[in-house]
């Protein structure tokens, strides 16, 4: 019997001090980092900020909903495109420019919802695999999108305060990751999140509760991408110069294998699992300059690999990492936290808050490993 | 009109006849026993009334209106709420959010309001509390709040057969199919499961239909019992018409 009738407790996201504490030193650090990390890190930064967005969006699709897609760097592309030629050809500013970005992503992203109502893993699977190649080969194609040369960014304004350098970059992207990283956490404990991850455990009884499968499907398709062109649009302003080259495939793949690395259908693990991939990405060509790992890794690219050499030594490496994390916990990164805190002696509901603190995101009610390690992570297909 | 009522109900799959012009009535308030051997057509009926199957034939009224042919988020959404033979939880989730999601229609958050759930007074919020007293009633009188938090694969398959009929009930439906509610269950859980039954139907004036392996559950508490065999319907009355009736003994113990 529950002595109080506050049942806000149950989905309240900071409850009592020391999550607002936690909060407070997370906002500080983030706020100061930028003053005191040498400036070509705030960049690395701004990237990592960006790969949390996606990779909310993807948790959205893939954690949550358990639909599979190996398109999103399609809407990524479609995001940044949609963000640019809004600003040149139409002369929005910046602000209204983000979320028309975002929306026009969440527009095809309910079209690629579409096909998701009838297909199911593998073929699913093909089918958006199929999108994000054709996206960047039509966007190569067409002159407005600057075909293969591809287009350089203007400089975003925000009101009065240009956002050339990249620490005014920082602030936004990092608040917005903060913001959308909320609205997520908020979604999943809500009639929504729960109707998603309802499709993913048992579309018939999903269906027998009242939920309307078609419906959420090609939601969670229209949000995951709606997430993933927010990102596009702030990759676009980071780079300040955007290519179709820029959205391959290997990024799409990246983008699936964070969520799964930092374990499917928790947000602090995606958030981990982003950043984690994101730094990856961004700092795959510069292996040689690791200490102790970077001569190594060298003398192994310059022995075995074609010219191309290191940039292939990073994907190894990323491979690598991923391969072995799912054998080791197929959970993720948010599994292996959850393990060190009971190992460590700490009770999961507790370690499961600070990750939450650490992440910004807050306890994910879903992480379906957050009471007790059982056989498993949630499928990855729909059933 | 019956408050319930299947007519010429046909099922088939391929070359297999699984339900064969099946018609019956329940009244308001009642409980109706389906009762039949292994394969008989019993979960098929179960299936086609909540519109997991199509019919190949015939028709089901509810509640004055033609409900055959609507896809089952429609029908649940008409008042209908079921259990399934195996057991067909959200096992990820806990055993508060699986009840939550039989809340689901009754509940208003949609996309935008869900992503802005900044405090306990938005509308979100209130959503969650009203929707979260309700289904901690139901934890309560199916002895699930020890339970509350727990992922329900976790959870032993008693258990989670008492889970699946607190969502189903969760839904405050007009109509409760139950299929082999008792099933893995020990004679004094499924007692416990017979009285539990018994009562919802006069507290909360719900009409059950109920398939039951265990004849005697199934004819004690039934009003009304219909027995198929091979899809088709044999016999059809009060449990002691029933059971006096030839071929149904014929079909319980002869070659049939
Ligand atoms: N989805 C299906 N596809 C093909 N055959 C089915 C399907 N569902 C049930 N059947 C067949 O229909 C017959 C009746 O099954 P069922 O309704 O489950 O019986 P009962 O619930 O009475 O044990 C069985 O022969 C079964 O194999
Ligand atoms: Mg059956």
């Amino acid at each position: 019997m529950r002595s109080t009738p506050d049942y806000y407790s149950d989905v309240q996201l900071f409850r009592g001090r020391r999550s607002w504490v936690k909060l407070a030193v997370l906002l500080a650090v983030l706020a100061i980092l930028p003053l005191i990390l040498p400036g070509y890190r705030i960049f690395t930064f701004n990237y990592m900020a960006i790969f949390v967005i996606v990779g909310l969006g993807m948790n959205i699709l893939v954690g949550d909903t358990g639909q599979v897609s190996l398109g999103h760097a399609g809407f990524l592309a479609i995001g940044a495109f949609t963000t640019v030629l809004m600003m040149t050809e139409v002369g929005a500013p910046f602000l209204l420019a983000l979320p028309v970005g975002g929306l026009v992503t969440a527009l095809f992203g309910f079209l690629l919802g579409l096909p998701a109502l009838r297909l199911q893993g593998p073929y699913l699977a093909i089918v958006t695999l199929g999108f994000g190649l054709a996206v960047t080969q039509i966007i190569g194609h067409w002159e407005l999108f600057g075909g293969h040369m591809g287009l350089v960014v203007p400089t975003a304004t925000l009101g009065p305060i240009s956002l050339s350098g990249d620490v005014s970059k920082y602030y936004l992207i990092v608040g917005t990751a903060l913001v959308l990283a909320l609205c997520a956490r908020n979604l999943s404990v809500t009639r929504v999140g729960r109707a998603f991850r309802a499709i993913r455990d048992s579309e018939i009884a999903a269906a027998t509760m009242g939920v309307n499968v078609a419906y959420y499907k090609t939601l969670s398709f229209a949000l995951s991408a709606a997430f993933t062109g927010t990102g596009g649009g702030l990759l676009a302003i980071t780079t300040g110069f955007i290519s179709p080259g820029d959205f391959h495939f290997l990024l799409s793949l990246m983008f699936l294998a964070m969520v799964v690395f930092g374990g499917l259908g928790s947000i602090p693990g995606a958030v981990l699992g982003s950043i984690a991939m994101g730094y990856l990405n961004l700092e795959m060509d510069a292996f040689e300059e690791l200490p102790l790992l970077g001569p190594v890794l060298e003398s192994f690219s310059d022995g075995f690999m074609s010219s191309a050499g290191l940039p292939n030594v990073g994907w190894v490496v990323t491979g690598l990492l991923i391969v072995l994390t799912i054998l080791i916990e197929p959970k993720g990164l948010h599994g292996l936290w959850i393990r060190l805190g009971k190992i460590v002696g700490r009770g999961g509901m507790d370690t499961d808050a600070a990750t939450g603190a650490l992440a910004g995101a807050g306890a994910s009610s879903s992480s379906p490993g957050s009471a007790s390690a059982g056989p498993g992570g949630p499928p990855a297909g729909g059933n | 009109m019956a408050f319930f009522a299947v007519e010429g109900l046909t099922k088939r799959f391929g070359g297999l006849t699984a339900l064969d012009d099946v018609s019956f009535e329940v009244e308001r308030a009642t409980i109706f026993s389906v009762i039949g051997p292994n394969g008989s057509g019993k979960s098929t009926a179960f299936n086609c009334i909540s519109g997991i199957h199509r019919p190949t034939a015939g028709s089901v009224q509810f509640d004055g209106e033609q409900i055959s042919g609507l896809g089952p988020h429609h029908i649940a959404r008409r008042g209908i709420a079921r259990t399934f033979q195996n057991i067909e939880l959200f096992g990820n989730e806990s055993t508060i959010d699986n009840l939550m999601l039989g809340r689901h229609q009754h509940m208003t958050t949609g996309v935008w309001r869900g992503l802005a759930m900044l405090n306990g007074r938005t509308h979100a919020a209130r959503d969650e509390c009203e929707n979260r007293a309700r289904v901690q009633h139901i934890l309560e009188l199916l002895d699930l709040d020890a339970v509350r938090e727990r992922p329900v694969r976790e959870l032993p398959y008693g258990t989670q057969k008492r889970v699946e009929l607190a969502r189903a009930l969760a839904m405050e439906p007009k109509l409760l199919l139950v299929d082999e509610p008792t099933a893995g269950m020990n004679a004094h859980e499924r007692t416990e499961l017979g009285e539990q039954l018994g009562r919802l139907r006069a507290d909360l004036d719900l009409t059950i239909l109920l398939i039951e392996h265990h004849l005697q559950l199934a004819m004690g508490l039934a009003d009304q019992v219909l027995v198929l065999n091979f899809g088709k319907p044999i016999a059809q009355g009060t449990p002691e018409e029933v059971r006096r009736h030839p071929d149904v003994i014929k079909a319980y113990l002869g070659d049939g």
